[in-house]
């Protein structure tokens, strides 16, 4: 028995039901009656368990109706609780006084599927802009998707603040640089920012009902175009939640090359991330420096398989582009010489204090609130939270070796720098075993289709972070419902609670140092 | 200071002449490119580039033309944060519901003459988004489009390819 399960039949008796089509079976799934699922969560809180994601489906394709998913996270357990809501009064307990997060789950579906969170402090819509119709929520079964949405009239309430100074600065959503959009709103009082009020949902492109349309192959693909930086690892998420559905078995080469791609898309964005960094600390040298190396990287991708970012190729029951003994020399000399040059730059780093000046102690993310907010990744990494899916909930081949996780606490924009740096080092350690390990073999077997009515999910450390699917067959065994929860989604609340009390020109700073997919979060 | 300056000369200059483009034009695209530019914006074009709701794979790659391996600036080519400066909008999609009015707005800010170019598939056609009740598919759905470029996502010479083929129209 499991801490969790055991912690919650403690507290709520035979009103636990547990379900045995969630797969991998590793994963409890149970259902509690609804006006137990507030409860659930007060008990999973004294368990120090933290909210990984919460979520709504429409299963009226089963002959039933709404339902809710909360899904919690202990050490190495995961566990999922639902519970059904009638058709006519969709409304369930709130979570989010017990869990930040919750917030803006629960605002995000109650605007794309219409379930009512009774006692949410804050129903704005999230996600659903001010001009969508009121009473239309996209991700019901009976919404037909392929037609455009009228547009409404409706004005986005803000959060105001007033007093002798205090001035607005409303930012975006089409930003400076070459980045996604979306809106940042700034109230300050000289320099310094008093609040921070994002605004998200501009690239919303409807990727969670798109799922519902696709067959399982074709979901690999739209998987890899939720974040495009996070591409390997979303297409793997994907692929272990429909593998987990399904008798087939994933060959060992398969696990271990995909292990590769992962580890080489966490060391191209971790460089490109510390390049840009200290760009805008206004240190050039080092973006220039280090995007030479990041494209080094794509560049070994290319030759070897096929695309710059790796898109693609990996698929539910293996991988598409395999390794030859001459790419493995071509990686091997190809981390010969970004290690060497990686440590040079990291030197620059440490001894140049008027990047430390402008990192240090700056745009601060304290542990308490980082575990408040139940973030995960590298920013919960920097801010002392030691969490990471290759290490608590370990995805093959990731349970056959030890991966050192760097865990910092001051949670600061270098702590952050440095997590990333330390990462680097660990990955190019990884991908160095992984070649002289790499077991022999198929890339690809035939794995078959996931049975009717099951859920699959899976969680796989991105370089982000933590990245979470959960997905549900129908009755014809086609995709119900695709749940996404990218790390973005928790993590936005980190930028917001981090900013307050710094200066505004430390603002692109600190972004730069989360760097969150707003693709990833608006789906 | 001196591990900066060490640094800097070992790299030395690692920017390359651009390759050939696909369909096998023999004249590297860098000196067309840097011919048009010169003629026809007095050597510097200026190009504010818009997220339309893209997956962000393209936004990356756009990145990447400004490395020092490609180097766009060597071509006259650099990235403004105001449409009112820009010569050519840079839009990637497909163009979400939620960003259509945004990228109207940025459009009309724009001085004419100015030039339109779709990056990726999904900014030519909408690609794995299509269209949808978020998604209303292809730049040239929402704002008028003078090139396009293909791919997903398209390789950053592909990216000074295409541009080169909307400069010289």
């Amino acid at each position: 028995m499991s801490m969790l399960t055991d912690a919650l039949t403690a507290a709520l008796g035979t009103t636990v039901q547990f379900d045995k089509k969630q797969y991998p079976p590793s994963i409890i799934l149970c259902s509690v009656p609804r006006d137990k699922f507030g409860r659930a969560a007060t008990v999973l809180k004294k368990t120090y368990a933290l909210l990984a994601a919460e979520w709504a489906t429409d299963e009226t394709y089963f002959g039933g109706s709404l339902a809710v998913f909360a899904c919690y996270r202990w050490g190495n357990e995961y566990m999922i609780v639902r519970s059904e809501l009638p058709l006519d009064d969709p409304s369930f307990p709130s979570l989010s006084k017990k869990f930040v997060p919750a917030y803006r789950f629960e605002r995000q579906m109650q605007s794309l599927m219409g379930v009512v969170p009774s006692g949410h402090p804050d129903l704005r819509p999230w996600i659903k802009f001010e001009d969508w119709p009121q009473n239309v929520f996209p991700l019901r079964k009976s919404y037909d998707a392929s037609c455009p949405m009228q547009r409404t009239k409706g004005e986005y309430q803000w959060v105001r603040a007033e007093g002798e100074g205090v001035y607005e600065i409303p930012v975006g959503p089409v930003h400076a640089g070459i980045i996604e959009p979306g809106h940042f709103r700034f109230q300050a009082v000289g320099e310094t920012v008093l609040n921070l009020e994002e605004r998200l949902g501009y690239v919303h492109k409807g990727i969670e009902k798109k799922f519902e349309a696709l067959s399982w192959k074709d979901g690999a693909k739209l998987a890899g175009r939720v974040s495009g930086d996070t591409t390997v690892a979303h297409s793997i998420a994907y692929s272990i939640a429909v593998e987990s559905m399904t008798i087939g078995t994933v060959t060992e080469r398969a696990h271990w090359i995909r292990a590769l791609f992962l580890e080489r898309e966490r060391i191209a964005n971790h460089l490109g991330d510390i390049g840009a960094i200290c760009n805008d600390a206004a240190f050039a040298f080092m973006l220039y420096q280090f995007s030479r190396l990041r494209e080094l990287v794509l560049r070994t991708n290319h030759k070897l398989f096929g695309h710059r970012l790796v898109m693609d190729k990996v698929v539910p029951g293996g991988v598409t582009a395999d390794i030859t003994n001459e790419g493995k020399k071509d990686i091997l000399s190809e981390l010969d010489l970004i290690s060497r040059e990686f440590e040079r730059l990291v030197v620059i780093y440490d001894e140049s204090s008027s990047l430390e000046d402008r990192m240090r102690d700056t745009g601060i993310l304290s542990p308490e609130k980082a575990r408040e907010l139940c973030s995960v990744g590298i920013v919960a990494r920097a801010s002392g939270l030691n969490l990471d899916c290759r290490l608590q909930h370990p995805f093959p081949p990731y349970d056959r070796f030890e991966v050192n996780v760097p865990v910092l606490i001051s949670g600061d924009v270098h702590a952050r720098v440095w997590v990333r740096v330390e990462e680097i080092r660990e990955s190019i350690r990884i991908i160095r075993f992984i070649l002289g390990a790499l077991p022999s073999g198929p890339i690809y077997t035939d794995i078959g289709l996931p049975s009717p009515d099951t859920s699959g999910f899976a969680a796989v450390e991105g370089w982000r972070g933590e990245i979470i699917y959960w997905i549900q067959a129908g009755p014809r065994a086609e995709i119900n419902r695709c749940m996404v929860r990218d790390p973005s989604s928790v993590n936005w609340l980190g930028l917001e609670q981090a900013i307050p009390g710094n200066i505004v020109p430390d603002f692109p700073l600190c972004n730069k140092s989360f760097n969150q997919s707003y693709s990833g979060h608006d789906l | 200071m001196i591990r900066i300056l060490y640094q800097i000369f070992r790299t030395g200059l690692i920017t390359e002449p651009l390759p050939a483009a696909a369909e096998g034009e023999i004249i590297q695209v860098g000196t067309k490119l840097e011919g048009a530019i010169g003629k026809l914006f007095r050597g510097s074009l200026t190009i504010r580039q818009v997220d339309a709701g893209s997956c962000n794979g393209c936004e990356l790659e756009i990145h990447a033309i400004n490395n020092s391996f490609y180097n766009c600036e060597r071509f006259g080519i650099h990235f403004t944060a105001s449409p009112r400066f820009a010569d050519m909008l840079l839009v990637t999609g497909p163009v979400s519901r939620n960003m259509e009015i945004a990228l109207r707005r940025t459009y009309n800010a724009t001085p004419s003459p100015m030039l339109v170019v779709a990056v990726g598939d999904c900014g030519c056609n909408g690609g794995i988004f299509g269209e949808s009740y978020a998604s209303l598919g292809g730049v040239d759905k929402v704002i008028p489009v003078d090139a396009y470029i293909h791919g997903c996502p398209p390789t950053p010479a592909a990216i000074l390819n295409g541009i080169l083929k909307a400069v010289s129209g």
